[in-house]
Protein backbone atom coordinates (compact mmCIF):
# COMPACT_ATOMS: atom_id res chain seq x y z
CA UNK A 1 0.00 0.00 0.00
CA UNK A 2 2.62 2.46 1.21
CA UNK A 3 4.22 1.73 -2.61
CA UNK A 4 1.22 2.37 -4.63
CA UNK A 5 1.99 5.06 -7.32
CA UNK A 6 -1.34 6.73 -8.04
CA UNK A 7 -2.59 8.12 -4.80
CA UNK A 8 -0.21 10.94 -3.19
CA UNK A 9 2.58 13.02 -4.62
CA UNK A 10 5.82 11.57 -6.40
CA UNK A 11 8.54 9.28 -5.59
CA UNK A 12 10.95 12.00 -4.29
CA UNK A 13 8.38 13.84 -1.88
CA UNK A 14 7.44 9.78 -0.61
CA UNK A 15 11.07 9.07 -0.60
CA UNK A 16 12.28 11.92 1.59
CA UNK A 17 9.05 11.12 3.63
CA UNK A 18 9.77 7.91 4.52
CA UNK A 19 12.93 8.79 6.01
CA UNK A 20 12.07 11.77 7.93
CA UNK A 21 8.65 11.02 9.46
CA UNK A 22 9.86 8.89 11.62
CA UNK A 23 12.28 11.34 13.19
CA UNK A 24 9.50 13.92 13.28
CA UNK A 25 7.06 11.78 15.57
CA UNK A 26 10.40 10.66 17.37
CA UNK A 27 10.94 14.60 18.25
CA UNK A 28 7.49 14.78 19.51
CA UNK A 29 8.20 12.73 21.54
CA UNK A 30 11.04 14.03 22.96
CA UNK A 31 9.37 17.32 23.56
CA UNK A 32 6.94 16.27 25.51
CA UNK A 33 8.81 13.84 27.86
CA UNK A 34 11.08 16.83 28.11
CA UNK A 35 8.31 19.44 29.33
CA UNK A 36 9.42 19.97 33.05
CA UNK A 37 13.49 20.09 32.16
CA UNK A 38 13.69 22.23 29.05
CA UNK A 39 11.35 24.74 26.78
CA UNK A 40 8.62 22.15 25.01
CA UNK A 41 5.55 20.59 26.90
CA UNK A 42 2.60 19.09 26.36
CA UNK A 43 1.16 21.90 23.44
CA UNK A 44 4.28 21.86 21.22
CA UNK A 45 4.94 18.38 21.39
CA UNK A 46 1.12 17.46 20.80
CA UNK A 47 1.16 20.01 18.12
CA UNK A 48 4.66 18.20 16.57
CA UNK A 49 2.89 14.46 16.56
CA UNK A 50 0.04 15.46 15.01
CA UNK A 51 2.34 17.44 12.15
CA UNK A 52 4.10 14.36 11.53
CA UNK A 53 0.73 12.48 10.50
CA UNK A 54 -0.24 15.90 8.51
CA UNK A 55 2.79 15.20 6.80
CA UNK A 56 2.25 11.29 6.24
CA UNK A 57 -1.05 12.14 5.20
CA UNK A 58 0.38 14.73 2.51
CA UNK A 59 2.72 12.88 1.41
CA UNK A 60 1.03 9.09 0.58
CA UNK A 61 -2.70 10.39 0.61
CA UNK A 62 -5.74 9.53 2.75
CA UNK A 63 -5.63 5.74 2.61
CA UNK A 64 -2.24 5.15 4.47
CA UNK A 65 -2.53 7.70 7.42
CA UNK A 66 -5.83 6.41 7.86
CA UNK A 67 -4.91 2.85 7.92
CA UNK A 68 -2.00 4.47 11.03
CA UNK A 69 -4.66 5.91 12.81
CA UNK A 70 -8.40 5.50 12.00
CA UNK A 71 -11.44 8.12 13.22
CA UNK A 72 -12.44 5.97 15.79
CA UNK A 73 -9.17 5.24 17.15
CA UNK A 74 -8.40 9.54 17.18
CA UNK A 75 -11.67 9.85 18.89
CA UNK A 76 -11.08 7.62 21.66
CA UNK A 77 -7.41 8.22 22.11
CA UNK A 78 -8.71 11.67 22.84
CA UNK A 79 -10.95 10.70 25.05
CA UNK A 80 -8.67 8.20 26.59
CA UNK A 81 -6.18 11.71 27.30
CA UNK A 82 -8.96 13.87 28.41
CA UNK A 83 -10.22 10.76 31.29
CA UNK A 84 -5.92 10.74 31.85
CA UNK A 85 -5.74 14.19 32.72
CA UNK A 86 -8.78 14.44 34.97
CA UNK A 87 -7.81 11.03 36.61
CA UNK A 88 -4.31 12.94 37.45
CA UNK A 89 -6.44 15.76 38.46
CA UNK A 90 -8.46 13.70 40.70
CA UNK A 91 -5.74 11.88 42.06
CA UNK A 92 -4.98 14.74 44.13
CA UNK A 93 -7.68 13.92 46.41
CA UNK A 94 -5.12 11.42 48.24
CA UNK A 95 -3.55 14.55 49.48
CA UNK A 96 -6.75 16.61 50.16
CA UNK A 97 -7.22 18.72 47.50
CA UNK A 98 -7.82 18.64 43.18
CA UNK A 99 -5.14 19.05 41.20
CA UNK A 100 -2.53 18.46 43.96
CA UNK A 101 1.20 17.86 43.41
CA UNK A 102 0.51 13.77 44.99
CA UNK A 103 3.45 11.95 43.85
CA UNK A 104 7.10 12.29 45.12
CA UNK A 105 8.92 15.07 43.42
CA UNK A 106 12.86 13.72 43.09
CA UNK A 107 15.65 15.79 42.29
CA UNK A 108 15.58 18.74 40.23
CA UNK A 109 17.17 18.85 36.52
CA UNK A 110 16.30 14.71 36.60
CA UNK A 111 13.89 13.35 33.78
CA UNK A 112 12.12 11.28 36.04
CA UNK A 113 11.19 14.18 38.59
CA UNK A 114 8.38 16.77 39.14
CA UNK A 115 5.81 14.91 40.43
CA UNK A 116 2.54 14.42 38.11
CA UNK A 117 4.13 16.92 35.94
CA UNK A 118 5.45 14.49 33.24
CA UNK A 119 2.06 12.23 33.23
CA UNK A 120 0.09 15.49 32.89
CA UNK A 121 2.52 16.82 30.18
CA UNK A 122 1.83 13.16 28.31
CA UNK A 123 -1.88 13.21 28.83
CA UNK A 124 -2.00 16.90 27.55
CA UNK A 125 0.26 15.75 24.42
CA UNK A 126 -2.00 13.08 23.09
CA UNK A 127 -5.09 14.50 23.85
CA UNK A 128 -4.09 17.97 21.61
CA UNK A 129 -2.37 15.89 18.75
CA UNK A 130 -5.13 13.40 18.60
CA UNK A 131 -7.39 16.29 18.43
CA UNK A 132 -5.73 18.24 16.03
CA UNK A 133 -4.89 15.17 14.22
CA UNK A 134 -8.91 14.48 13.92
CA UNK A 135 -9.53 17.99 13.20
CA UNK A 136 -7.60 18.24 9.95
CA UNK A 137 -8.92 14.40 9.28
CA UNK A 138 -12.60 15.68 9.25
CA UNK A 139 -11.44 18.54 6.56
CA UNK A 140 -10.22 16.16 4.19
CA UNK A 141 -12.27 12.55 4.60
CA UNK A 142 -15.56 14.01 5.40
CA UNK A 143 -15.46 16.62 2.95
CA UNK A 144 -14.19 14.86 -0.11
CA UNK A 145 -16.95 12.05 0.55
CA UNK A 146 -19.79 13.89 -0.14
CA UNK B 1 15.13 48.55 18.51
CA UNK B 2 14.78 45.18 16.67
CA UNK B 3 11.27 44.46 18.30
CA UNK B 4 9.96 48.22 16.44
CA UNK B 5 11.74 47.15 13.58
CA UNK B 6 9.95 43.62 13.85
CA UNK B 7 6.56 45.29 15.00
CA UNK B 8 6.36 47.53 11.62
CA UNK B 9 7.40 44.17 9.09
CA UNK B 10 4.01 42.64 11.17
CA UNK B 11 1.99 45.64 10.50
CA UNK B 12 2.87 45.96 6.42
CA UNK B 13 2.74 41.88 6.54
CA UNK B 14 -0.81 42.40 7.99
CA UNK B 15 -1.93 45.25 5.40
CA UNK B 16 -0.80 43.38 2.85
CA UNK B 17 -2.51 39.93 3.72
CA UNK B 18 -6.12 42.19 4.08
CA UNK B 19 -5.03 44.41 1.19
CA UNK B 20 -4.21 41.42 -1.59
CA UNK B 21 -6.82 40.54 -3.77
CA UNK B 22 -4.92 36.66 -4.56
CA UNK B 23 -6.33 34.84 -1.66
CA UNK B 24 -3.51 32.49 -1.76
CA UNK B 25 -1.35 35.46 -1.26
CA UNK B 26 -2.87 36.94 1.53
CA UNK B 27 -2.98 33.64 3.31
CA UNK B 28 1.00 33.60 2.58
CA UNK B 29 1.24 37.06 4.36
CA UNK B 30 -0.39 35.69 7.15
CA UNK B 31 2.75 33.40 7.44
CA UNK B 32 4.90 36.17 7.45
CA UNK B 33 2.79 37.85 10.52
CA UNK B 34 2.82 34.58 12.03
CA UNK B 35 6.69 33.65 11.76
CA UNK B 36 7.66 36.93 12.76
CA UNK B 37 5.72 36.49 15.70
CA UNK B 38 7.62 33.72 16.43
CA UNK B 39 11.09 35.34 16.46
CA UNK B 40 9.43 38.33 18.58
CA UNK B 41 8.63 35.85 20.96
CA UNK B 42 12.17 34.40 20.97
CA UNK B 43 13.34 38.27 21.60
CA UNK B 44 10.87 38.44 24.15
CA UNK B 45 12.82 35.40 26.51
CA UNK B 46 9.90 33.20 25.89
CA UNK B 47 11.07 29.73 23.96
CA UNK B 48 8.04 27.55 25.03
CA UNK B 49 5.90 30.27 22.94
CA UNK B 50 8.18 30.28 20.49
CA UNK B 51 8.18 26.07 19.56
CA UNK B 52 4.56 26.51 20.02
CA UNK B 53 3.84 29.27 17.63
CA UNK B 54 6.04 28.12 14.87
CA UNK B 55 4.37 24.58 14.85
CA UNK B 56 0.90 25.80 15.04
CA UNK B 57 1.71 28.41 12.54
CA UNK B 58 2.31 25.55 10.07
CA UNK B 59 -0.39 23.92 10.66
CA UNK B 60 -2.45 27.00 10.78
CA UNK B 61 -1.16 27.29 7.11
CA UNK B 62 -2.13 23.88 5.93
CA UNK B 63 -5.22 24.20 6.99
CA UNK B 64 -5.97 27.54 5.15
CA UNK B 65 -4.57 26.89 2.27
CA UNK B 66 -6.95 23.44 2.23
CA UNK B 67 -9.85 25.84 2.36
CA UNK B 68 -8.45 28.23 -0.46
CA UNK B 69 -7.16 26.71 -3.07
CA UNK B 70 -9.05 25.30 -6.05
CA UNK B 71 -11.99 28.02 -4.81
CA UNK B 72 -12.75 30.61 -7.45
CA UNK B 73 -12.00 34.10 -6.59
CA UNK B 74 -15.44 36.11 -5.96
CA UNK B 75 -15.53 39.42 -7.84
CA UNK B 76 -16.44 41.66 -4.68
CA UNK B 77 -17.76 45.34 -5.73
CA UNK B 78 -17.88 47.32 -2.87
CA UNK B 79 -21.08 49.66 -2.32
CA UNK B 80 -21.17 52.74 -0.89
CA UNK B 81 -17.50 52.58 -0.82
CA UNK B 82 -16.48 55.98 0.97
CA UNK B 83 -18.88 56.32 3.60
CA UNK B 84 -17.74 52.39 4.49
CA UNK B 85 -14.46 52.91 4.96
CA UNK B 86 -14.47 56.35 6.37
CA UNK B 87 -16.43 55.16 9.41
CA UNK B 88 -14.61 52.30 9.81
CA UNK B 89 -11.18 54.12 9.82
CA UNK B 90 -13.05 57.07 12.24
CA UNK B 91 -14.04 54.63 14.77
CA UNK B 92 -10.36 53.01 14.65
CA UNK B 93 -8.84 56.59 14.97
CA UNK B 94 -11.13 56.88 18.11
CA UNK B 95 -10.01 53.44 19.03
CA UNK B 96 -6.17 54.49 19.15
CA UNK B 97 -7.11 57.89 20.49
CA UNK B 98 -8.66 56.14 23.69
CA UNK B 99 -5.49 53.36 23.60
CA UNK B 100 -2.88 56.12 23.91
CA UNK B 101 -5.02 57.41 26.67
CA UNK B 102 -4.62 54.35 28.46
CA UNK B 103 -1.42 53.47 27.75
CA UNK B 104 0.05 55.82 30.54
CA UNK B 105 -1.25 54.09 32.88
CA UNK B 106 0.45 50.88 32.39
CA UNK B 107 3.51 49.68 33.68
CA UNK B 108 6.62 50.71 31.61
CA UNK B 109 8.20 48.68 29.05
CA UNK B 110 10.54 46.31 30.63
CA UNK B 111 9.68 46.60 34.26
CA UNK B 112 6.36 44.76 34.81
CA UNK B 113 5.04 44.91 38.74
CA UNK B 114 5.32 40.47 39.01
CA UNK B 115 3.51 40.45 42.63
CA UNK B 116 1.79 37.20 42.15
CA UNK B 117 4.72 35.64 40.03
CA UNK B 118 7.34 36.70 42.65
CA UNK B 119 5.90 33.40 44.69
CA UNK B 120 5.74 31.85 42.16
CA UNK B 121 9.52 31.76 41.03
CA UNK B 122 10.75 31.35 44.60
CA UNK B 123 8.57 28.57 45.03
CA UNK B 124 8.40 26.51 41.90
CA UNK B 125 11.41 23.93 42.58
CA UNK B 126 11.05 23.31 45.77
CA UNK B 127 7.16 22.92 45.48
CA UNK B 128 6.92 21.26 42.05
CA UNK B 129 10.37 20.19 41.29
CA UNK B 130 9.64 21.40 37.78
CA UNK B 131 12.62 23.50 36.45
CA UNK B 132 10.18 24.92 33.56
CA UNK B 133 8.90 27.34 35.87
CA UNK B 134 5.86 28.22 32.49
CA UNK B 135 5.22 23.78 32.96
CA UNK B 136 5.26 24.32 36.11
CA UNK B 137 2.58 27.34 36.21
CA UNK B 138 0.23 25.69 33.50
CA UNK B 139 -0.03 22.27 34.85
CA UNK B 140 0.51 22.89 38.81
CA UNK B 141 0.01 26.26 39.98
CA UNK B 142 -2.81 27.18 37.82
CA UNK B 143 -3.95 23.80 36.21
CA UNK B 144 -7.63 24.94 36.25
CA UNK B 145 -6.67 26.69 33.49
CA UNK B 146 -5.52 23.91 31.64
CA UNK B 147 -8.53 21.83 32.43
CA UNK B 148 -10.48 24.33 30.28
CA UNK B 149 -8.07 24.61 27.89
CA UNK B 150 -8.56 21.12 27.25
CA UNK B 151 -12.49 21.34 27.22
CA UNK B 152 -12.49 23.85 24.76
CA UNK B 153 -10.21 21.45 22.21
CA UNK B 154 -12.78 19.01 22.71
CA UNK B 155 -15.54 21.17 22.20
CA UNK B 156 -14.04 22.65 18.92
CA UNK B 157 -13.30 18.58 17.57
CA UNK B 158 -16.83 17.59 18.13
CA UNK B 159 -17.86 20.68 16.54
CA UNK B 160 -15.95 20.28 13.78
CA UNK B 161 -16.96 16.74 13.41
CA UNK B 162 -20.99 17.68 13.42
CA UNK B 163 -20.30 20.56 10.68
CA UNK B 164 -18.33 18.72 8.19
CA UNK B 165 -20.09 15.09 8.66
CA UNK B 166 -22.03 13.59 6.45
CA UNK B 167 -25.49 15.05 6.17
CA UNK B 168 -28.04 12.02 6.85
CA UNK B 169 -30.68 11.70 4.35
CA UNK B 170 -34.26 13.67 4.83
CA UNK B 171 -37.32 11.75 5.78
CA UNK C 1 5.30 52.70 25.28
CA UNK C 2 5.77 53.16 21.86
CA UNK C 3 5.84 49.25 21.31
CA UNK C 4 2.17 48.71 23.07
CA UNK C 5 1.21 51.47 20.40
CA UNK C 6 2.89 49.69 17.42
CA UNK C 7 0.96 46.55 18.90
CA UNK C 8 -2.48 48.27 19.00
CA UNK C 9 -1.95 49.25 15.11
CA UNK C 10 -1.96 45.86 14.55
CA UNK C 11 -4.14 45.04 16.11
CA UNK C 12 -6.30 47.55 14.22
CA UNK C 13 -5.20 46.28 11.01
CA UNK C 14 -7.09 42.87 11.61
CA UNK C 15 -10.17 44.70 13.33
CA UNK C 16 -10.37 47.06 9.86
CA UNK C 17 -10.59 43.61 7.78
CA UNK C 18 -12.78 42.21 10.38
CA UNK C 19 -15.23 45.41 9.53
CA UNK C 20 -14.98 46.48 6.12
CA UNK C 21 -14.06 43.34 3.85
CA UNK C 22 -16.70 41.00 2.46
CA UNK C 23 -14.78 37.99 1.72
CA UNK C 24 -15.14 34.98 4.10
CA UNK C 25 -11.54 34.37 3.96
CA UNK C 26 -10.57 37.71 4.50
CA UNK C 27 -12.72 38.01 8.09
CA UNK C 28 -10.86 35.02 9.20
CA UNK C 29 -7.40 36.34 8.46
CA UNK C 30 -8.28 39.77 10.39
CA UNK C 31 -9.53 37.33 13.07
CA UNK C 32 -6.26 35.93 12.95
CA UNK C 33 -3.94 38.71 13.21
CA UNK C 34 -6.32 40.20 15.83
CA UNK C 35 -5.20 37.23 17.93
CA UNK C 36 -1.86 37.58 16.77
CA UNK C 37 -1.39 41.12 18.46
CA UNK C 38 -3.19 39.85 21.68
CA UNK C 39 -0.55 37.41 22.16
CA UNK C 40 2.03 39.47 21.50
CA UNK C 41 0.03 42.15 23.96
CA UNK C 42 0.27 39.92 26.62
CA UNK C 43 3.67 39.12 26.04
CA UNK C 44 5.30 42.24 25.83
CA UNK C 45 3.47 43.22 29.66
CA UNK C 46 5.52 40.98 31.29
CA UNK C 47 9.66 41.63 29.49
CA UNK C 48 12.03 42.73 31.50
CA UNK C 49 15.27 44.21 30.66
CA UNK C 50 18.14 42.15 30.68
CA UNK C 51 15.77 39.30 31.93
CA UNK C 52 16.53 35.62 31.21
CA UNK C 53 14.14 33.03 30.14
CA UNK C 54 12.15 31.68 32.92
CA UNK C 55 13.82 28.20 33.10
CA UNK C 56 16.15 27.87 36.45
CA UNK C 57 19.73 26.82 35.34
CA UNK C 58 22.14 25.25 38.19
CA UNK C 59 24.71 27.71 38.47
CA UNK C 60 22.43 30.80 38.30
CA UNK C 61 19.78 32.41 40.60
CA UNK C 62 16.23 33.30 40.09
CA UNK C 63 17.14 37.26 40.53
CA UNK C 64 15.97 38.80 37.49
CA UNK C 65 13.54 36.64 35.29
CA UNK C 66 10.76 37.82 32.61
CA UNK C 67 7.35 37.18 34.02
CA UNK C 68 6.07 33.59 33.36
CA UNK C 69 2.72 34.01 34.03
CA UNK C 70 1.26 36.08 30.69
CA UNK C 71 3.50 33.14 28.73
CA UNK C 72 1.63 30.50 30.55
CA UNK C 73 -1.68 31.99 29.58
CA UNK C 74 -0.81 32.66 25.60
CA UNK C 75 0.52 28.98 25.63
CA UNK C 76 -3.09 27.45 25.82
CA UNK C 77 -4.46 30.57 23.87
CA UNK C 78 -2.53 29.41 21.09
CA UNK C 79 -3.61 26.36 20.76
CA UNK C 80 -7.39 27.32 21.26
CA UNK C 81 -6.47 29.61 18.36
CA UNK C 82 -5.90 27.07 15.92
CA UNK C 83 -8.80 24.83 16.89
CA UNK C 84 -11.00 27.66 16.68
CA UNK C 85 -9.66 28.85 13.45
CA UNK C 86 -10.10 25.50 12.10
CA UNK C 87 -13.98 25.93 13.11
CA UNK C 88 -14.57 29.04 11.31
CA UNK C 89 -12.89 27.12 8.52
CA UNK C 90 -14.87 24.26 8.21
CA UNK C 91 -18.37 26.61 8.36
CA UNK C 92 -16.93 28.63 5.45
CA UNK C 93 -16.31 25.49 3.85
CA UNK C 94 -20.00 24.58 4.58
CA UNK C 95 -21.39 28.24 3.47
CA UNK C 96 -19.35 27.67 -0.26
CA UNK C 97 -20.21 24.30 -0.70
CA UNK C 98 -24.35 25.85 -0.15
CA UNK C 99 -24.13 29.16 -1.79
CA UNK C 100 -20.70 28.54 -3.69
CA UNK C 101 -18.98 32.10 -2.51
CA UNK C 102 -17.61 33.39 0.19
CA UNK C 103 -19.07 37.18 -0.55
CA UNK C 104 -21.38 37.06 2.39
CA UNK C 105 -23.41 40.13 1.10
CA UNK C 106 -24.95 37.63 -1.84
CA UNK C 107 -25.04 35.19 0.78
CA UNK C 108 -28.05 37.05 2.86
CA UNK C 109 -29.37 37.62 -0.80
CA UNK C 110 -30.08 33.70 -1.63
CA UNK C 111 -31.03 33.67 2.06
CA UNK C 112 -34.07 36.05 0.90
Amino acid sequence: MINNSKTGMTLIVKTITRLTVGLILLFGIYIILHGHVSPGGGFAGGVIVALSFVHLMLAFGKDVAVAKVSKNMASNLESIGAMMFLLIALSGFLGGSFFLNVLAKGSPFDLLSAGTIPLSNIAIGIKVGVGLFAIFLALVVLERAK
Amino acid sequence: MELHILLIFMIFAAIIAIEEKDLLSSVIAVGAVGFALCLAFLILKAPDLAITQLVVEILCLIILIRATINKDLPLVIEGRWIFNTFSTLGFIAVFLLFAWLALKELPGFGEPIMAVVKKYLQESVSKTGSVNIVTAVILDFRAYDTLGEATVLFTAVIGIMAILRRPGRKK
Amino acid sequence: MMLYFLCLVLFCVGLYGVLRKRNLIKIIIGLGIMEYAMNLFFVLLGYRFHGRAPIDAKDQGILNMVDPLPQAMVLTSIVIGLAVTALIISIAIRIYERYGTFDITKIKKLKG
